[in-house]
């Protein structure tokens, strides 16, 4: 390389990094107002210090924050762990049957679960909302307007894209694997317990992240089907926010603390996050 | 021989069977059964509901709210879906051949993706605060601070769902980006190298080589970002709201069923969400799926 290629390589790499970095103090803006505000006193509280750093920093509007959210959060907590275990566990089963056990028709009725994928939820929540509540009717338990109704919704819905992830991650496992079972005289779920599910990690660790996370962040689906005592921290901080008299800094504060979980997952198991994005984007 | 061949086919369909049941009810089922109600009177909660056809559909169209509510979405899919798709690629371009500290950038860029609507709806309800001149917090306050003009943001009756699409593509174009770069680096080196020996300048390379290479990733991120667009509701609900001044669909639906108890309507709104999606998922999907089966 001559000695002027290299130097307009330098400028293009300078030039490349600054807009980046450009880039990351814009990404990070809102969470610079979220840190910042929420640790504000209610007296700075004042336009023309919007954007400076609290003078005297507090905890208070984070102690209410949590005193107000709890509920909510330990709500989203019973709804996102038994939910993601539960997808998991289908998305698992059906994988394994539309990649290594497939029946006539496999094909078809994959792109149908696909098309699961995508619908609009609004076009199922009113039908939804009426079920749920025959189901009330019918078993007398709570679905409709409790945690339950909400579990059952996110597993259904969840079928397509948990089952995609698990198919695509049991392409990979080599036809002989499973032939050499078959020929020792295992049937299906022998093969699946014995051979299959040992080997599915990776999968089953994006598929709990995804699931995870969709449930946790869930709006549409909480402001439909569940009542006030089972409200999850999406609609909780909704109606903290929305309230006229709510302080910026306790809506911050509670915005914050309803993220903790996602962004730690975000934190320690990015790359699983990752590989559940991309299948979502229908590659393997 | 038949037997035998239910015989090694027929375990896996019971296993599967409760998805299938599942997925028929909850999903074909009850878009079968919106789609009745919405071909319903039933204008309030207690009536019985006579078939009417397509009368709500038609009669939806004369409703002023309905038009607001359908130009908002179409402006706000406009500029999200450009705006992620642009950002999202333009970061991508920046670290395609690699660049120090990748990782950290990635990260940053993606990190709103874990995040709810909801949660950084709040924030965004304050950076896009419509107080203006000594009351200005927010964007406003900053933009006054280094010489930019301040404006009403998503409170604009004219721009506003442009300024709605803003959270949207800060969320959504970290993701955009991550797609954008698997595509960038699914281009064998072999392939740019042959081109460079073919004679093509960097750009002929990129020009020739890497964009056409890029085109099923393009298409997947359109998809995507499109079908999360038509459905907006959290992101709007988070930052303004049930105010007409940013109504979508997705919110009137909303206001039609638990604040003016209408279920045909609703469904109707529903429906159409439901179409104009389908309209361009369904050739997607059955275009992908024989892309798929061919290689």
């Amino acid at each position: 390389m001559t000695a002027v290629a290299a130097g307009r390589r330098r400028v293009s790499t300078g030039v490349r990094l600054g807009v980046l970095l450009a880039l990351v103090v814009v990404f990070l803006i809102p969470i610079y107002v979220l840190l910042v505000t929420s640790f504000k006193p209610l007296t700075e509280a004042d336009p023309s210090q919007a954007w400076n750093l609290p003078q005297t920093w507090t905890v208070e509007a984070w102690r209410v924050a949590w005193e107000k959210l709890a509920p909510g959060l330990w709500n989203s907590v019973l709804l996102a762990v038994p939910g993601s275990l539960l997808s998991c566990a289908l998305g698992s089963m059906n994988g394994y049957v539309l990649s290594k056990w497939r029946f006539p028709g496999a094909d078809l009725l994959f792109t149908l679960f696909l098309f699961g994928m995508f619908i609009p939820y609004q076009g199922v929540m009113i039908p939804l909302v009426q079920l749920l509540v025959g189901l009330n009717e019918l078993t007398g338990l709570q679905f409709y307007g409790a945690i339950p109704g909400l579990v059952l919704a996110h597993v259904i819905y969840g079928i397509p894209i948990c089952t995609l992830i698990f198919r695509n991650y049991y392409v990979t496992i080599p036809d002989e694997l499973i032939e050499a079972s078959r020929v020792d005289g295992a049937g299906m779920l022998r093969t699946y317990w014995s051979v299959v599910l040992p080997v599915s990690g990776p999968a089953i660790a994006v598929v709990i992240i995804w699931q995870f996370t969709s449930l946790w962040n869930d709006f549409l689906f909480a402001v439909f089907l569940t009542g006030p005592t089972s409200w999850p921290a999406t609609v909780m901080l909704n109606n903290i926010a929305g309230a006229q008299a709510t302080p910026y800094s306790q809506q911050m504060a509670a915005a914050i603390l309803a993220s903790v979980p996602t962004m730690l997952i975000y934190v320690l198991l990015g790359r699983f996050f990752m590989r559940g994005l991309m299948a979502g984007a229908l590659k393997g | 021989m038949l037997v035998r061949r239910v015989r090694t086919w027929l375990p896996g369909l019971l296993l599967v069977a409760p998805s299938i049941v599942a997925i028929g009810v909850f999903v074909y089922g009850m878009l079968g059964w919106n789609f009745r109600l919405a071909m319903t009177d039933k204008h309030d909660e207690v009536s019985e509901g006579r078939f009417v056809g397509l009368e709500n559909f038609i009669g939806l169209w004369d409703q002023p709210r309905w038009h607001l509510s359908v130009n908002h979405a179409i402006m706000f899919t406009v500029v999200f879906v450009l705006g992620a798709l642009v950002l999202g690629w333009l970061l991508a371009f920046l670290m395609e051949k690699g660049i120090r500290g990748e990782a950290t950038f990635r990260a940053v860029y993606l990190f709103p993706m874990a995040i709810s609507f909801v949660a950084t709806g709040i924030v965004w309800r304050w950076l896009m605060n419509s107080g203006m001149e000594e009351r200005a917090v927010g964007l406003n306050r900053l933009f006054d601070a280094i010489g930019l003009p301040q404006w009403q943001w998503f409170r604009d009756p004219d721009w506003g769902m442009a300024a709605m699409a803003i959270p949207a593509i800060w969320q959504m174009s970290g993701y955009v980006m991550a797609l954008f770069l698997a595509g960038f680096r699914g281009v064998p080196e072999e392939l740019r190298e042959a081109a460079r020996v073919d004679g093509c300048t960097e750009w002929g390379v990129y020009r020739h080589v890497v964009l056409p290479l890029l085109r099923p990733v393009t298409l997947s991120a359109l998809i995507i970002l499109g079908h999360i667009s038509l459905k907006v509701f959290d992101l709007i609900v988070a930052v303004s709201g049930k105010q007409i001044i940013t109504d979508v669909p997705a919110v009137f639906m909303w206001v039609a069923v638990f604040d003016s108890h209408d279920p045909a309507k609703g469904a109707t709104i529903a429906s159409y969400i439901v179409l104009s999606v389908a309209i361009f998922v369904v050739p997607y999907l059955i275009w992908s799926v024989r892309k798929e089966r061919r290689s």
